[in-house]
């Protein structure tokens, strides 16, 4: 997803902007972001990157809104004798697939220019992958001399002007010191070779997927013709890639000319070849519950910029988002309006069930509240710190977490602590608990990880005596009858501290909180909790 | 005034000979404790007999390390003497020999070496001072001696010591103290110093109810006074909304879900047709959990789900690329309670259909913590699976579940979701704020999701819309944080849910 900013200006040359035409351009799928006297601002989701250039949107819409029909086609010219690109073998380990066009005529203004620029980064971003699975270069034509080549070479062995640069350096060096270079080095750092374009006077054009060369120069409102070239991982996202500019130049007024390429994959781009999708009228009505005539149907699919005949759904080259025929359908909604949709219950009955595991839950905490116990509901995550200060080095971790809290909870007691810690300014008697989630390390598990509901008691001020009445009317009202241990537990006072047990199972523990620990995290109260596993409780009431 | 007489309580009474004298001797006269005089002070303001002046200052204290530190030195005195006994040794043999904490041992290090006294070289601590300047004794260490101080007296020295010794974990804290003292007013001038005997019923006991009232009166109650609040047990707010949320769906006929936290690629991502190299699947959108490896469902499965993804399933042309085992075997926090939903597909019996089934529960988000950013969610999950639903249906069940929620008007508009075609977008209509807030987020799942999970292509209606933003409207919450802070006194005084 991505967000598009066009000129108003620009804009309006082909579609005037009424309160009703904005509705419209949310209702086609790009919503609306923002609006003023210059600029219109929308959003393009993921699946459609031929509306990330003015030119694509303005194909689209017009058909949407009804101005035009079915499949924009465009002129294409043949390659000429010598439009040619020799792919060499050695890129088919380091980045194998190329495509190429060569657009003629092209009338730029500094907006149309931009609007270019913005296309080429958004889709080697968003659909190329941060230029991964397809990069695109562009260059002026007339200073590229065909036929070219495009091969792999030792770094040691590349040496030219990268973009920006008034002296020729390596290409190990580009990749240190170019911004360009720092920012997709991990694109090639890991290859003995990298790949390039020369051409026939064996000037090293660019390094693809990072920079240009600054002698083959950069685009400017000045350019008519352009050379472009897509490479990458993804053969069928390196084709889509191309066509993508290449008829949203043309859109713009510029003409295609095929470049042939010639290697182990041979062909002559860009194809332009339209997809065929089966579909049946009788899916389209019962997945949308509509009833849509063929006629009708075929109207609505036109509109989307699509042609129809007999059952066949033809899609444009650019779409890269129709993999089933539910695309279709969904595609026929939008022309259809999702506002023209009514709304319908279905009148099938089902009974509603709340799990078990609820049900217990809302139990325990209804007898909790009645001893006026408050509920707490902490983060899952917990602190370095944490773990350090109770020696739960055992923890599961995460990787790269973006703030403060970095590990799974074992326990309710870490967090039940902070938060008693952080409220030594409330009025005490202090009487929490807190139902939640725990997480272990247990490789018997499906990923490794015991999970358990637990339940924490906490009263302060207390002594353990006060928080055993507590679980002993619990226990009473739950008619489960527990047994006890004595427990030697680190965070709690020797002597003070049992087990919970039922049906000879640990299921938890009460104490009274050790004044160490009470020190160690600024509490000045005496502490007395009780932390129970609900698991078997769940299988006890069942 | 007879009436105010009347009224007076028995403490109120009692401190009335010594109205004339300060506060402390009050206390020392009378023989009850501040607490009860301040009380009667506090009644007999109320009834106009005085006023109650308030002063407070701030006073510097130890807290509970720093008692523990006065007594048994600073952690960087217990440093730099163990590294004057061993001078230029490695840095952790140095810490170990320390037995100080992780943190101590940070902030002590970072100190001595603020003061010059060593420095740190090739992993080596060692003493850059005289032995004189290291056994002299710390600016912190003759600022301890001080407490407690009052704040407004503090030295510019010593305000360094309290600046570094106030970012430490509890080694002193500021502490507001107040003063309190009093001023009569006329009513009050006529009664201080008088002894006040009243014949009047304090309390109804039983030994009065036997004997009976009789002529006497009762004191009169003072109901005007600021008395002292009761809370009661409560859940808290966020569980109230879940819980809201829950009831809706149960009353449309659906059944929970429930799962594991934690998921593995497979689930989350790969049975909903998520490619492998999808954004979301990085780790700086999503939790994965370190040394964790997750198993992967039955075989037939999986090579389903790797087909779908590979070169399509049901007519689909899949998404072209190589399908890897071991990146499905990741494991995360759920992103998306999406995942039940899928786990719950590949076990469903065809002969219990239609069926209905939703969750309303936590989701997690690689994030940064902001008034505006959390990285723990809830979503309100639901599915319908039935071989007649439709799209109309689906946009029928979200109206609903909005207008249960309080909300008349949804509008809805197309989305992208890879695992849902068609899928849409909805938002509700806020009338108090006059907005439509975005929080529907559904669709029907695609035939590359359901073909491997359930073997055919049924209409499965999904959706999952985030709850918390109906969360913080319905509890008017601005900050994010706050959701779990779990601040007692808000928690204490917020007003329940009612719905």
């Amino acid at each position: 997803m991505t967000n598009i900013i066009f000129s108003r200006k620009e804009f309006e040359k082909h579609i005037k902007i009424t309160p009703e035409i904005q509705e419209k351009i949310t209702m086609f799928g790009t919503p609306l972001e923002n609006i003023n006297e210059e600029e219109i601002e929308i959003e393009v989701l993921a699946n459609r990157p031929d509306l990330i250039s003015l030119d694509g949107f303005i194909r689209s819409f017009k058909r949407f809104l009804g101005k035009e029909f079915g499949i924009k086609e465009y002129l294409i010219k043949k390659p000429e004798s010598n439009f040619k690109v020799y792919v060499d073998k050695s890129t088919k380990e380091i980045r194998p697939y190329v495509s190429c066009a060569i657009i003629k005529k092209i009338n730029f203004n500094e907006v149309k220019l931009r609007d270019l620029i913005n296309l080429q980064e958004k889709l080697a971003t968003t659909l190329g992958r941060n230029r991964k699975k397809a990069g695109i270069g562009i260059y002026p034509l007339d200073k590229i001399n065909f036929p070219l080549k495009y091969e792999a070479r030792d770094p040691k062995e590349i040496i030219f002007r990268p973009l920006g640069y008034d002296k020729e350096i390596n290409a190990k060096d580009i990749l240190i010191m170019h911004p360009t270079g720092r920012k997709y080095e991990h694109l090639l750092k890991e290859s003995k070779k990298y790949p390039i374009f020369i051409d026939s006077k064996k000037n090293i054009i660019s390094m693809p997927p990072i920079i240009n060369s600054e002698d083959s120069g950069k685009i400017d409102v000045k350019t008519k013709d352009l050379f472009i070239e897509c490479t990458g991982f993804d053969k069928n996202i390196v084709e889509k890639t191309l066509t993508i500019i290449a008829t949203s130049l043309a859109e713009a007024g510029g003409i295609i000319h095929q470049v042939e390429i010639i290697g182990e994959d041979n062909g002559i781009f860009p194809k332009l070849e339209k997809q065929k999708t089966k579909i049946s009228i009788n899916n389209v009505n019962k997945l949308l519950g509509i009833n849509l005539n063929e006629n009708q149907m075929q109207k609505l699919i036109e509109k989307m910029g699509h042609n129809y005949k007999k059952g066949i759904v033809e899609s444009p080259s650019w779409r890269v988002d129709i993999l089933h025929e539910v695309d279709i359908i969904e595609d026929i909604a939008i022309a259809y309006g999702y506002e023209n949709l009514v709304p319908e219950m279905p009148n099938i009955s089902t009974s509603g069930e709340e799990s078990k595991e609820s049900i217990v839950k809302r139990k325990l905490s209804e007898i909790l509240l009645g001893l006026n116990m408050l509920e707490i509901s902490t983060y899952h995550l917990i602190k370095p710190q944490e773990v350090e200060d109770y020696n739960l080095k055992e923890s599961l971790e995460l990787l790269d977490s973006k703030n403060e809290y970095k590990y799974l909870r074992p326990n309710l007691l870490v967090p039940m602590l902070r938060i008693l810690s952080e409220n030594k300014d409330s009025e005490y008697p202090q009487k929490l608990f807190e139902i939640g989630r725990i997480f272990n390390k247990n490789i018997q598990k499906e990923n490794g990880i015991e999970e358990r509901d637990n339940l924490i008691l906490s009263i302060i001020p207390a002594n353990a005596t006060e928080i055993k009445k507590h679980i002993d009317y619990l226990f009473k009202m739950l008619n489960l009858d527990y047994q006890i241990k004595e427990l030697i537990k680190p965070e709690l006072i020797e002597g003070r501290a049992c087990s919970i047990i039922l049906n000879n199972n640990h299921i938890g523990y009460f104490g009274e909180i050790h004044p160490n620990i009470l020190r160690s995290q600024g509490i000045n109260m005496p502490l007395a909790v009780a932390e129970i596993s609900l698991e078997e409780i769940y299988d006890l009431i069942n | 005034m007879n009436k105010l007489i009347d009224s007076l309580s028995q403490i109120e009474r009692t401190i009335i000979p010594y109205l004339n004298n300060p506060l402390d001797e009050i206390v020392k006269k009378s023989g009850l404790d501040k607490t009860t005089v301040l009380r009667a002070l506090g009644f007999l303001e109320s009834k106009g007999f005085l006023k109650i002046e308030r002063k407070s200052k701030k006073i510097v204290d130890l807290a509970v390390n720093g008692i523990h530190y006065k007594k048994n030195h600073l952690p960087e005195r217990k440093l730099i003497i163990q590294i004057e006994e061993n001078n230029n040794k490695d840095l952790n043999e140095i810490k170990s020999l320390s037995k100080l904490s992780e943190n101590e041992f940070r902030a002590a290090l970072g100190n001595l070496k603020k003061k010059a006294l060593i420095s740190l070289e090739n992993g080596k601590l060692k003493i850059s001072a005289s032995k004189e300047e290291c056994s002299r004794r710390f600016q912190e260490e003759i600022f301890l001696e001080k407490l407690p101080i009052n704040l407004e007296n503090i030295s510019e020295q010593d305000k360094s010591a309290l600046e570094s010794l106030k970012n430490r974990k509890n080694i002193i804290e500021i502490i507001e103290k107040k003063d309190i003292s009093f001023s009569l007013t006329e009513s009050g001038k006529e009664i201080a110093g008088k002894k006040i005997s009243l014949d009047l019923i304090e309390e109804v006991t039983p030994e009065l109810i036997k004997t009976g009232v009789g002529n006497k009166k009762f004191r009169r109650y003072d109901f005007n006074i600021k008395m002292p609040s009761i809370y009661g047990g409560k859940k808290h707010f966020v569980n109230q909304s879940i819980e809201q949320g829950k009831k809706i769906w149960l009353e449309l006929g659906f059944k929970e879900m429930n799962g594991d936290y934690t998921i593995n690629g497979f689930w989350n991502f790969d049975a909903l047709f998520t490619p492998q190299d999808h954004p979301v699947r990085e780790m700086q959108d999503t939790f994965f959990i370190k040394g964790v490896e997750g198993k992967l469902p039955n075989e037939k499965l999986v090579s389903s789900v790797k087909k779908a993804h590979e070169e399509g399933i049901d007519n689909s042309k899949g998404w072209n690329y190589k399908w890897n085992e071991n990146e499905s075997k990741k494991v995360m926090l759920r992103t998306h309670t999406t995942c039940l939903s899928s786990k719950k597909l590949s076990n469903l019996k065809k002969e219990n259909l239609p069926i209905k089934f939703f969750s309303v529960n936590k989701v997690f988000r690689n994030e940064t913590l902001d008034w505006k950013h959390g990285f723990e969610f809830n979503q309100a999950e639901g599915i319908v699976i039935d071989q007649n639903a439709n799209f109309r249906n689906l946009i029928g069940y979200l109206k609903e579940f909005a207008k249960k929620m309080g909300y008349e008007k949804i509008r809805i508009q197309p989305s992208y979701f890879p695992y849902t075609e068609p899928s849409l977008e909805g938002s509700i209509w806020n009338n108090e704020r006059k907005e439509w807030v975005e929080v529907l987020a559904a669709g029907i799942f695609r035939p590359e999701v359901t073909v491997p999970l359930l073997g055919t292509a049924i209409p499965v209606l999904a959706w999952g819309p985030g709850f918390d933003r109906l969360m913080t409207e319905a509890h008017k919450i601005k900050d994010l944080r706050e959701l779990y802070k779990n601040d007692i006194n808000y928690l204490r005084n917020h007003n329940i849910l009612i719905k």
